[in-house]
């Protein structure tokens, strides 16, 4: 496309966001490598020592971990199926004529725009307390048990909270796609006899294709590493019914000063991350090409 | 000032040898036009006469000196492009001015210029507004203006006019015509509707596959085509080409008539056909014609000719008229 | 007949698309009108809706107990120093990138964007020790720089999108005007992609505002934006409705506000060009 001298500027151009992302990528990664060989406790500085794969050792073999591992897929799944499914249905129902569509759109944004530990606060005290919570009193006023959300179902509480953040996105993301669906071809559906059904199979779906691609990889980049709602809400309890591997590793590292099991964690996390996203750079890239 | 040498000029992109090796010599003041099919690698000779693209090898020498290298400033060449490329977000003013700011020059001088250069090209009455408030043929011209004002050695157009209606690219060939005829600045003008070719340029390029296939005037290429290919690219309709027993008879391979190089007569001639299909014009009458062996020819006739479908027609091609091509293609 | 049909059928979508956007947003309603509450109507039950004696005094408590203003700044500046920082670096790489592809651009971008894959936990400990030997532990630099960072590939992605909407010609064309690359870049190319690099500053500041990994981990008061200003208020002691729906409010009305006004442009951003 252009002259050498171009390339040699453009080489230049972008060698500072690549050294930077280096950086931040590996420099760390690579500290949290080393310690996690080492049996590294805050509390007693001074005491590091090699001890090769014990933390890892410890960690995998540790029950916590694999729950942790189980509420993380959960948190990811239940979120992207709830937000996905969701955004489609209402998408669709945004895309009908209706009345003040523009304050629709302004009201169903919002959460979007929430900092996570407000939602959690809010979620938190104002709607699943079982005392004071608004929930509880809709319970009690048709006459049943006030349930304790975030000591009963601690992780679907948490799924909620964040799916409700999410939802927004996905349905805002999703109705644009839809809007842009040729009205000709829905109408040459039609004309072809096509049901509702057949349309939204056939036209609808396929198109809001690149759509959902999109929404689960930006989705998944955040549900990876939820934080803020934990610790504000459940602080990964009780026990670790509501611990996702983030959680794990700073509660690890900054509750019990843990640096060297932290750290195994830490790249335990990264390993399955790269996993997943290997996996759906995959996805992105076709579908982006 | 704005001779170009092109010697040995090469190009690849990759594997794909795009250019394989062109030697051309325009002179100062020259019209020059690059025709050929589309892929030919027209745009990108341009690119690479603008050092817009590198070449693979070769040299470009713009009065006398070697730019090979030299950034597209350094040429002192000026660019049309097909689209425009005018900056949306500048006044027709700023747009005609950009060049001149980007070389520093003094606001007085800048503003002399624009003036200037809107006065040739009408544009007075647009120097405040936006390029996407104009028509296509206003743009065009700003994008000529842009060029003028910096007093290039030569400008460079590749298909200027492909985005106007019919009515437009007309008036807009004859100003450009004008404007070089004005100015006096050695112009290349990459097209490939030969219409553009044959009436603007001084010296036409034919190329194919990147390479020059004929250079000349008009003319030139009219009459004395080198080859096949150059036979049948120049002139419209295209030239029929006869193989076999007429072609052996003049002892070639293939032999070439124009259109209009056929004298019609619906008693006797040459050439026995049948009338396919047949156009009256008024001014002209083309006729689409199935020769008996089975060859299909066109034949002009200028004026009114009353034959059609299915009649029988004798063409006869006039004197010394006739093209003869040997196997390779090459005119014998 | 027709016509009442549709009728029909547009006021029963109005309904319902009403009533839902109405629940969603009713978490953030109930807060904006609880913060107005005295704290025992707070917790009255049943609940009162409109009808109760609106204070405006739980502000003034909050501002009190923990200056907001302060912690506002903090968050104007993190986020958008972030973001800017993150343009300037991003600008040039993503001009590089659009206009100068190469056979490893799409990788390359797909590397970047997969660096944000990358679990904080994984990095939590190392920057944590690096802050603090560098004693850059609260303080708004070192927060800004990381917030840079994780939004850097994001940044990066949106600019690429709409950079390439724009057609190369004109860069070509100012190249042959005599622009050099900073005034290519400075006099073309920005300005073009003015409405772009709005949405992406404005997607990103957002992002930053509500990052709530980093500021709770790296930041404990002095640098604190409000992410970290509301956690504080889950310890039990700071168990007052209505004081914390004030503290939320104020926490999130101003990208609220700068989120309605602009979700046009963020939805398109977010899209990644995916969806036009
Ligand atoms: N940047 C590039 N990379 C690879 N191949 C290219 C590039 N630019 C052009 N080509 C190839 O070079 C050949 C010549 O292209 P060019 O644009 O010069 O043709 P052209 O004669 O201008 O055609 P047209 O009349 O359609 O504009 C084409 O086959 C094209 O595919
Ligand atoms: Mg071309």
């Amino acid at each position: 496309m252009a002259t050498k001298h171009q390339k040699t500027l453009a080489r230049f151009m972008v060698a500072p966001s690549v050294l930077l992302l280096l950086g931040w990528m590996i420099v760390p990664l690579a500290i949290t490598l080393w310690f996690s060989f080492q049996s590294y406790n805050l509390l007693s500085p001074g005491m590091e020592r090699f001890i090769g794969l014990t933390n890892y050792k410890y960690f995998l073999s540790d029950p916590a971990f694999w729950q942790a591992m189980a509420n993380t897929l959960m948190i990811v799944g239940g979120v992207l199926a709830i937000t996905v499914i969701g955004g489609v249905v209402l998408a669709l129902l945004l895309d009908q004529p209706i009345r003040g569509q523009g304050i629709v759109r302004i009201l169903m944004i919002a959460p979007f725009f929430i900092m996570p530990t407000v939602s959690a606060l809010v979620w938190k005290n104002m709607f699943m307390n079982p005392v004071n919570g608004l929930f509880a009193w809709l319970a009690k006023a048709v006459g049943a048990q006030p349930i304790d959300f975030l000591a009963q179902y601690p992780l679907m509480s948490i799924i909620l909270i964040v799916a409700w953040q999410w939802l927004p996105f996905a349905t805002l993301i999703l109705l644009t796609a839809l809007q842009s669906l040729d009205s000709e071809q829905m109408e040459a559906a039609e004309m072809d006899g096509a049901g509702a059904w057949a349309k939204f199979t056939h036209l609808v779906l396929p198109h809001l294709s690149r759509a959902i691609t999109v929404v689960i990889l930006i989705e998944t980049i955040f549900l990876l590493s939820v934080f803020a709602e934990i610790l504000v809400t459940t602080n990964g309890g009780p026990g670790y019914a509501s611990t996702n591997l983030t959680y794990l590793v700073y509660s690890q590292a900054l509750l019990q000063y843990d640096v060297g099991g932290a750290s195994a964690g830490g790249i335990v996390a990264v390993i399955l991350a790269n996993i997943v996203a290997i996996f759906l750079m995959r996805m992105i890239g076709k579908t982006l090409e | 000032m704005g001779s170009i040498t092109l010697k040995q000029v090469r190009k690849a992109f990759g594997e794909v040898e795009v250019i394989p090796g062109v030697d051309l010599d325009i002179n100062d003041g020259e019209f020059v036009v690059f025709v050929g099919p589309s892929g030919c690698g027209k745009s990108t000779l341009l690119r690479l006469i603008a050092g817009l693209e590198d070449v693979s090898s070769g040299t470009i020498l713009i009065d006398g000196q070697d730019m090979t290298e030299a950034a597209p400033v350094k040429r002192k060449l000026a660019m049309v492009f097909q689209s425009y490329a005018l900056y949306p977000h500048m006044s027709v003013r700023k747009n005609i001015a950009f060049p001149l700011k980007m070389a520093g020059m003094p606001a007085d001088e800048q503003a002399r210029r624009v003036g200037h250069a809107a006065g040739i090209l009408n544009l007075t009455d647009y120097l405040d507004r936006k390029p996407g408030q104009l028509s296509g043929g206003q743009r065009q011209r700003v994008a000529i203006g842009r060029a003028i004002v910096r007093e290039p050695v030569a400008f460079l157009f590749d298909e200027p006019l492909s985005n106007l209606d019919a009515a437009l690219r007309v008036n807009m060939r004859v100003e450009i015509s004008e404007l070089h005829k004005k100015l006096a600045t050695t112009m290349i003008y990459v097209t490939h509707d030969q219409v553009e070719a044959m009436t603007m340029a001084d010296k036409i390029v034919v190329l194919r596959a990147g390479r020059v296939e004929q250079v000349g005037s008009p003319l030139d290429l009219y009459r004395r085509p080198a080859n096949r290919f150059v036979a049948g690219f120049i002139g419209s309709p295209n030239m029929n080409f006869l193989e076999g027993e007429a072609a052996a008879k003049l002892n070639a391979h293939a032999i070439g008539v124009r259109p209009e190089h056929f004298q019609l007569s619906t008693t006797d001639g040459m050439l026995a056909g049948t009338v396919g299909v047949a156009e009256h014009l008024g001014s002209d009458t083309f006729l689409h014609v199935t020769l008996d062996g089975g060859t299909h020819v066109v034949a002009r006739a200028s004026g009114e000719f009353p034959v059609d479908h299915g009649d029988r027609i004798w063409l006869t091609p006039a004197e010394g008229r006739i093209y003869r091509f040997d196997q390779q293609g090459l005119a014998l | 007949m027709a016509r009442r049909v549709s009728n029909r059928r547009r006021w029963f979508f109005t309904i319902l698309a009403w009533g839902v956007a109405l629940a969603i947003f009713f978490p953030i309603l109930w807060t904006i009108l609880t913060s107005f509450k005295s704290e025992a109507d707070a917790i009255a039950s049943p609940p009162k809706f409109l009808f109760f004696d609106w204070t405006t005094e739980n502000y003034a408590e909050v501002q009190e107990r923990s200056p907001y203003l302060r912690h506002f700044l903090n968050s104007v500046i993190i986020s958008v120093g972030s973001t800017l920082l993150g343009l300037l670096i991003a600008i040039p790489s993503a001009w590089s990138m659009a206009f100068q592809p190469g056979k490893r651009t799409k990788d390359l971008l797909m590397w970047m964007l997969s660096t944000k894959m990358m679990p904080a936990a994984g990095v939590l400990i190392p920057m944590y020790l690096l802050f603090r030997s560098w004693g850059l532990l609260d303080t708004r630099l070192g927060i800004t720089v990381v917030l840079m960072l994780i939004n850097l590939p994001i940044i990066i992605w949106m600019l690429y999108t709409y950079f390439r909407e724009i057609p190369s010609e004109i860069l070509e064309a100012a190249r042959m005007d005599g622009a050099s690359l900073k005034n290519e870049i400075v006099h073309v190319l920005t300005p073009m992609a003015v409405p772009g690099i709005a949405s992406t500053l404005l997607l990103n500041v957002i992002l930053a505002w509500n990052e709530a990994f980093w500021t709770l981990n790296l930041t404990t008061s002095k640098a604190a934006p409000l992410t970290t200003f509301i956690a504080s208020y889950s310890s039990p002691e700071g168990l007052f409705y209505a004081k914390l729906s004030a503290a939320s409010t104020m926490a999130i009305a101003p990208i609220l506000i700068l989120g309605w006004f602009s979700q046009k442009q963020l939805v398109r951003g977010l899209t990644f060009g995916a969806v036009k």
